[in-house]
C-alpha cells in the first residue's frame, strides 16, 4: 500500500474552492447592491424599532 | 386605526437572568478551580469527579450552554417580544423551555462529573441528553417564529435574523456532530471516525463559537446598544452586509482549528482562506457597534451599562483579528495546543460574551423591577476589577503559550531537543499562577454585581406583566421607493430561515461531503488494525477520563515534533477511531507514539502517582483505576457496535472477545510481576495500559516500502 495523495485521487479538488468563492462573491455583491441602493427613508425607519417607547 | 393593547412577559426574562447570575458563578468557580489544579495538582484531591479532565468540559459546558446559552435566552425572550410588539408566542412553552434547559445543564454536569462523555469537545453530553437539546431547541425555535409571526411590527429588525440564523444554525451542526451509535444508557460511540470525526467535529466546534456565542450576542447588541445609548444603529446598511457575510463565512472556518494535521489540505486551506476573509464582517460590525456611540462618548463616562458594552465590542473586535491571525499556518504552527489559544477564547467568553451579558443586566434588572440601579458606583468598581481581571487572566497566558512553544521547537547545536517537556511546563506554572488571580478578580467582580442586583431588585417592584400598545399589522404593508429583493425575505420569516440554512448548509456541505464520498480522502494502511477487546476497554477509560484534554494524539510533520515524539500522523492511522482522540491543548506530551515507548510497570506507577516518576509533573494520581473492574458485561455490546459503524471484527466476535480480552489482561498482569508489582487482571488499569502501549504502534509494522515513502516529507504533508 502507499500513501497517495489527495489531489491526485479527487478529480478536480479545485471546483470545491472555486465553487464556494464563485458563490459568495456573487451573494456578496447582491447583497452589497441591495443594501447600497436600499431606500433610506425605509432604512431609518427600521434602524428606530428599538428606541420605540413601547419596544 | 385602532390600537391593541397588549402585556410583555417579563417573568420569563426574570427566571433566564437568575439562572444566568447562577450558572455563571458555578462555571467560573469551576473554571478558577481548574485553574489552580494546574500549579497544585492537590486540588484534585484524588477523587474522580473533581480530577481535570472531568471538570474541564463541567467548566466549558457551564459556561458556553449555561451561562451564555441562558444569557441569550433573557436577552432574546426580552428583545423579541419588544421588537415584535407582541407577546411570547406561548407562556407554557416559554415554562417549558426555561426548565428544560435548566434541567438539561444539570444532568449534563452530573453525567460529565461521573464520566459519561461522548469524547467530542464542547459536544461532550451524552446521546439521551443530545436528544433533550434538541427537543428543547426545537420548543424555543416554536415559540420564537411564532412570536414573529403574529409580529405587530411589519419589520423584522436585524437583531431578530441573528436570532433566526442562530436558532437554525445551532439545528443543524448540534444534529450532524451528535450522530452517535448508543451501546447503553449514558453510552455511545460517534458515527464518524478519525479524520471524518475530527473535520465534523470542528466544523461544529467553530461554529458553536460563531453560533452560539456571537452570532445570538450580536442580536443583543444591535438591540441593547441602541437602547442604551438612546440613539439608532451607526449604519443600517451595513448591520446588512454584516449579517449576511457573517453567516456565510463563518460556517467555512472550521478547519482552522485541523492545521498541518492529518486533514486533507485543500480542507485545511479553504479552512484559511474563509477564516481569513472572517475579519471583515466582524470588524464592520464591531465599527457599527462603537459608531453608534460617536458623539455620545461623554454617556459612556457616566453609564457603567454602555461602559460594559464598549469593552465588550473592543474585545469582540480584539477576538475576531487574532482569529484570523491563528488561522495563517504559520502563526498556528507556533500558537495551537498552548495556553495561547486558550487566553485567545478568554478574550471572547469573559470579555465579549461576559461583559455584554453584565451590560444587559445592568439594563435589564433596574427596567423590569421600575426602578433605577442601586448603586453605580460599585457598577463602575465591577467594571474596573473586571477589565483587569481579564487582562491580568489573558497576558500571562499570552505569554505563557508563546514561551512553550518557543521552548518545544529549540535546538542545542548539535542537533538535540533543548528541553524536555516537563521542562517546558515548569517554565511557565508562574504564569498559571497570575492568570488564577485575574481569573478571581473577574469572579469578584461578578459578586459585587450580584449585591448590588439584589439590592436594586428589593428597592424595586417587578413589572411581571408590562403594558404596551401598538397598531395591528396592517394588511397591506405600505413601502418606500422601490420593492427589492430583500425587502420581499426581510418580511418573511419562515423564508428567512430558510435561506440561512441554504447559506450555511452550503458551506457545511461542501466542506464535508468530499471527506465522507471519496474513498481515497483516507489512505488505509494495511498494517492498522482494530483495538483488541482490552484495548477498546482502555480507550474508553481513556476517554471518559478526558485524557484529550491535556494530551494531543497527533503528530505534525515538524522537526520539533517528529525529533520529540516520533514519526509524525498519517489519516489512516485514525480508521477505527470513534471518536478521534486528537486533542487540542497539550498541557501534557503528545501520546500518538506512546505505545511500546516505556514499560507497562511505568504507565502503572505513573498513573498511581505521576509524581514519583515525572517529578513537577502537574498530572493527577487515578488511584480508582487500580480499584474499580473491567466491566466486561459490556464487551459484547461494545464489539457489535463497532461492527456496525465498520470496524471489521470477524463474525461472532462478540461472543468470543472476552476471552480474548482475559488472555490479553493476563499477559500484562505477568509483565508486571516481572516488575514485582502485583495487580488483578481484571482492574482498570489492566486495560489502560493496554491502550497506552498500543497507540500509535501499528505503522511500525508497514511494510518497508510505506517506511521508505513515509520519509519523503514533503510529498505526504496533510497525509
Amino acid at each position: 500500500m502507499k500513501f497517495i495523495h489527495y489531489l491526485e485521487k479527487i478529480s478536480s479538488v479545485s471546483i470545491y474552492g472555486i465553487t464556494s468563492f464563485v458563490i459568495f462573491g456573487i451573494f456578496f455583491l447582491a447583497v452589497s447592491l441591495w443594501a447600497l441602493r436600499a431606500d433610506k427613508k425605509m432604512l431609518d425607519e427600521i434602524s428606530q424599532i428599538p428606541l420605540d417607547k413601547n419596544a | 386605526m385602532q390600537v391593541e393593547k397588549f402585556y410583555y412577559d417579563n417573568k420569563t426574562v426574570k427566571w433566564f437572568a437568575y439562572a444566568v447570575l447562577f450558572w455563571g458563578v458555578v462555571g467560573m468557580l469551576v473554571g478558577l478551580w481548574i485553574a489552580i489544579a494546574m500549579y497544585y495538582p492537590s486540588m484534585n484531591l484524588g477523587f474522580a469527579p473533581t480530577t481535570f479532565g472531568r471538570m474541564r468540559p463541567v467548566h466549558t459546558n457551564a459556561v458556553i450552554f449555561a451561562f451564555v446559552g441562558n444569557g441569550i435566552f433573557m436577552g432574546v425572550y426580552y428583545s423579541l417580544q419588544r421588537l415584535c410588539k407582541t407577546r411570547m408566542f406561548s407562556d407554557t412553552l416559554s415554562k417549558i423551555h426555561f426548565w428544560g434547559w435548566q434541567l438539561i445543564i444539570v444532568a449534563g454536569a452530573l453525567s460529565l462529573w461521573t464520566g459519561h462523555t461522548s469524547g467530542k469537545e464542547y459536544a461532550e453530553l451524552e446521546w439521551p441528553i443530545d436528544i433533550a437539546i434538541a427537543v428543547v431547541w426545537i420548543i424555543f425555535g416554536i415559540n420564537m417564529f411564532g412570536t414573529i409571526i403574529k409580529r405587530r411590527e411589519s419589520h423584522i429588525y436585524v437583531a431578530i435574523w441573528f436570532y433566526i440564523a442562530t436558532w437554525v444554525t445551532v439545528a443543524m451542526l448540534h444534529i450532524v456532530n451528535s450522530i452517535e451509535l448508543p451501546i447503553s444508557f449514558l453510552k455511545s460511540y460517534s458515527w464518524y471516525a478519525g479524520v471524518q470525526d475530527a473535520l465534523v467535529q470542528w466544523w461544529y466546534g467553530h461554529n458553536a463559537v460563531a453560533f452560539f456565542l456571537t452570532t445570538p450576542y450580536l442580536g443583543l447588541m444591535y438591540y441593547f446598544l441602541p437602547k442604551a445609548a438612546n440613539r439608532p444603529i451607526y449604519s443600517y446598511r451595513l448591520s446588512i452586509i454584516h449579517f449576511w457575510a457573517l453567516i456565510f463565512i463563518y460556517i467555512w472556518a472550521g478547519p482552522h482549528h485541523l492545521l498541518y494535521t492529518a486533514l486533507p489540505d485543500w480542507a485545511q486551506s479553504l479552512g484559511v482562506v474563509f477564516s481569513v476573509m472572517l475579519i471583515a464582517p466582524s470588524w464592520g460590525g464591531m465599527l457599527n457597534g462603537l459608531f453608534t456611540l460617536r458623539g455620545a462618548w461623554d454617556k459612556v463616562r457616566e453609564e457603567p451599562v454602555l461602559k460594559f458594552l464598549v469593552v465588550a465590542i473592543t474585545c469582540y473586535g480584539m477576538a475576531t483579528f487574532e482569529g484570523p491571525m491563528l488561522s495563517l499556518k504559520s502563526v498556528n504552527a507556533i500558537s495551537h495546543f498552548t495556553d495561547w489559544t486558550i487566553a485567545h477564547v478568554h478574550i471572547g467568553a469573559l470579555g465579549w460574551n461576559g461583559f455584554l451579558t453584565f451590560g444587559v443586566l445592568y439594563w435589564l434588572i433596574p427596567k423590569m423591577w421600575n426602578t433605577t440601579l442601586y448603586s453605580k458606583k460599585l457598577a463602575g468598581t465591577h467594571f474596573w476589577i473586571g477589565t483587569i481581571g481579564i487582562v491580568l487572566y489573558a497576558i500571562p497566558l499570552y505569554w505563557a503559550g508563546f514561551t512553550q512553544s518557543m521552548m518545544w521547537k529549540s535546538f542545542t547545536e548539535e542537533g538535540q531537543l533543548r528541553f524536555q517537556f516537563l521542562e517546558t511546563v515548569t517554565h511557565i506554572i508562574p504564569m498559571y499562577v497570575t492568570r488564577s488571580i485575574g481569573g478571581s478578580l473577574y469572579i469578584i467582580g461578578v459578586f459585587i454585581m450580584i449585591y448590588n442586583l439584589r439590592k436594586t431588585i428589593l428597592q424595586g417592584s417587578f413589572v411581571s406583566d408590562e403594558a404596551a400598545e401598538a397598531a395591528p399589522l396592517p394588511v397591506v404593508i405600505p413601502t418606500h421607493g422601490h420593492e427589492y429583493w430583500h425587502r420581499w425575505i426581510e418580511r418573511r420569516p419562515m423564508k428567512m430561515m430558510l435561506f440561512s440554512l441554504v447559506l450555511v448548509a452550503i458551506g457545511g456541505l461542501i466542506e464535508l461531503i468530499p471527506t465522507f464520498l471519496v474513498k481515497s480522502n483516507i489512505p488505509t494502511i494495511s498494517s492498522v488494525k482494530p483495538y483488541t477487546p482490552l484495548e477498546l476497554h482502555g480507550r474508553d477509560i481513556y476517554i471518559r477520563e478526558g485524557c484529550y484534554l491535556c494530551h494531543s494524539q497527533m503528530i505534525r510533520p515538524f522537526r520539533d515534533e517528529v525529533a520529540r515524539y516520533g514519526e509524525y500522523s498519517k489519516a489512516g492511522e485514525f480508521v477505527y477511531d470513534h471518536p478521534f482522540q486528537w486533542g487540542s491543548k497539550r498541557t501534557g506530551p503528545d501520546l500518538a507514539r506512546i505505545g511500546g515507548k516505556y514499560p507497562d510497570s511505568w504507565h502503572f506507577n505513573h498513573m498511581l502517582d505521576p509524581q514519583s516518576m515525572s517529578p513537577g509533573s502537574i498530572m493527577p494520581s487515578y488511584g480508582w483505576l487500580f480499584d474499580e473492574n473491567i466491566d466486561t458485561l459490556e464487551t459484547p455490546a461494545m464489539i457489535h457496535a463497532m461492527k456496525i459503524l465498520g470496524v471489521p471484527y470477524p463474525d461472532g466476535y462478540e461472543q468470543e472477545a472476552n476471552n480474548d480480552l482475559r488472555a490479553q489482561a493476563t499477559e500484562i498482569k505477568a509483565s508486571l510481576l516481572d516488575s514485582k508489582i502485583k495487580t488483578s487482571s481484571n482492574k482498570e488499569i489492566i486495560a489502560l495500559i493496554a491502550y497506552l502501549q498500543r497507540v500509535g504502534k501499528d505503522i511500525k509494522a508497514a511494510p518497508k516500502e510505506q517506511t521508505a515513502l513515509s520519509h519523503d516529507g514533503t510529498s505526504l504533508m496533510g497525509n
